[in-house]
């Protein structure tokens, strides 16, 4: 039998694709979250600004509504302050440079067969893993 | 339109997030740790999602414009320049070090308490510093081929 997590993110999962599905055919948009947000904080996406911040909105408002009909998910963050804004750091950093985090390169690029897409998610799986060695089980900090 | 849409896709893209478990950063880091209890459910959000995404992108290329409209994206860049990889590397180690991406970072930002708000201020933080470090990069991996070619010119001087 498969895992109820699994299932579950299986259903979520295709959620996620037919979001990304709509956008491209209907808005003509990749789904990318570090390039829609990332043009509202620096203003590079002036041009369909309210498109953003409606997807905004969407993505804040529908999981608040969730937790009151459904279950208020512990999100398990590291109570490490400076752990939590050196990771935000590195991720809106990362992202910013590769032009894409696990949504727009992990999802939008590897379905089209995006060189960038495949080689950008491969790097981010590895040097994932390798931080996952070093930081809990060689320093001990998450 | 565009913007009913947008709230509508980002709807759907939250409640996917919420649904498949990947607000749980235990759930991200327990798919990255791949020397302790490895959690593969991160594989079936990414099938998952990749699975329409794949059907959309066929259909995608026998459209000209978008159902509203709108250019379509083109092909693909296929520059894969040293930016590429360093932003890579240094996303994937901040995805590990707390279990959030952007998506998700915004998506549990009712229920994230104070730590998913500090989290998202410093990724804006990083949003802003990336064109600075992205041209401190470029400048680094132009001088290291200069200097590979000037190496290369000297070997050919020698023989």
């Amino acid at each position: 039998m498969i895992h109820q997590d699994w299932l579950f993110g299986l259903i979520g999962g295709l959620m996620i694709g037919t979001s990304g599905a709509i956008f491209l055919l209907v808005n003509g948009r990749i789904l990318g979250a570090s390039g829609v947000l990332g043009g509202l904080v620096d203003g590079s996406g002036r041009a369909n600004r309210n498109e953003r911040v409606s997807f905004v909105i969407g993505l804040i408002a529908v999981p608040f509504v969730l937790t009151f009909l459904w279950v208020r998910p512990d999100t398990h963050l590291s109570e490490n302050l400076a752990v939590v804004i050196g990771a935000g750091l590195l991720v809106g950093l990362g992202s910013r440079m590769a032009n894409g985090c696990t949504s727009g390169h992990g999802v939008c690029g590897i379905s089209r067969l995006s060189a960038r897409g495949i080689v950008a998610t491969i790097a981010y799986l590895l040097a994932g893993a390798a931080a996952m060695i070093i930081f809990r089980h060689v320093w001990g900090i998450i | 339109m565009r913007n009913f849409m947008g709230l509508l896709v980002g709807g759907l893209f939250g409640a996917g997030l919420f649904t498949s478990g990947m607000t749980d950063t235990n759930k991200v880091q327990g798919w990255l740790d791949l020397f302790g209890a490895w959690d593969p459910t991160l594989a079936f959000v990414l099938s998952g999602a990749i699975a329409p995404m794949a059907i959309a992108w066929r259909a995608a290329a026998r459209r000209r414009v978008a159902v509203l409209g709108n250019d379509l994206p083109g092909s693909p860049n296929s520059e894969l320049g040293i930016n590429l990889i360093v932003g890579s590397t240094l996303f994937g180690a901040g995805w590990a070090l707390a279990g959030l991406c952007p998506g998700p970072a915004v998506a549990s930002l009712s229920y994230g308490g104070f730590g998913g708000v500090a989290f998202l201020a410093a990724m804006f933080g990083g949003f802003l510093l990336s064109p600075f470090v992205k041209s401190f990069v470029e400048n680094i991996g132009r001088a290291v081929s200069n200097a590979e070619s000037i190496r290369q010119n000297k070997k050919s001087e020698n023989w």
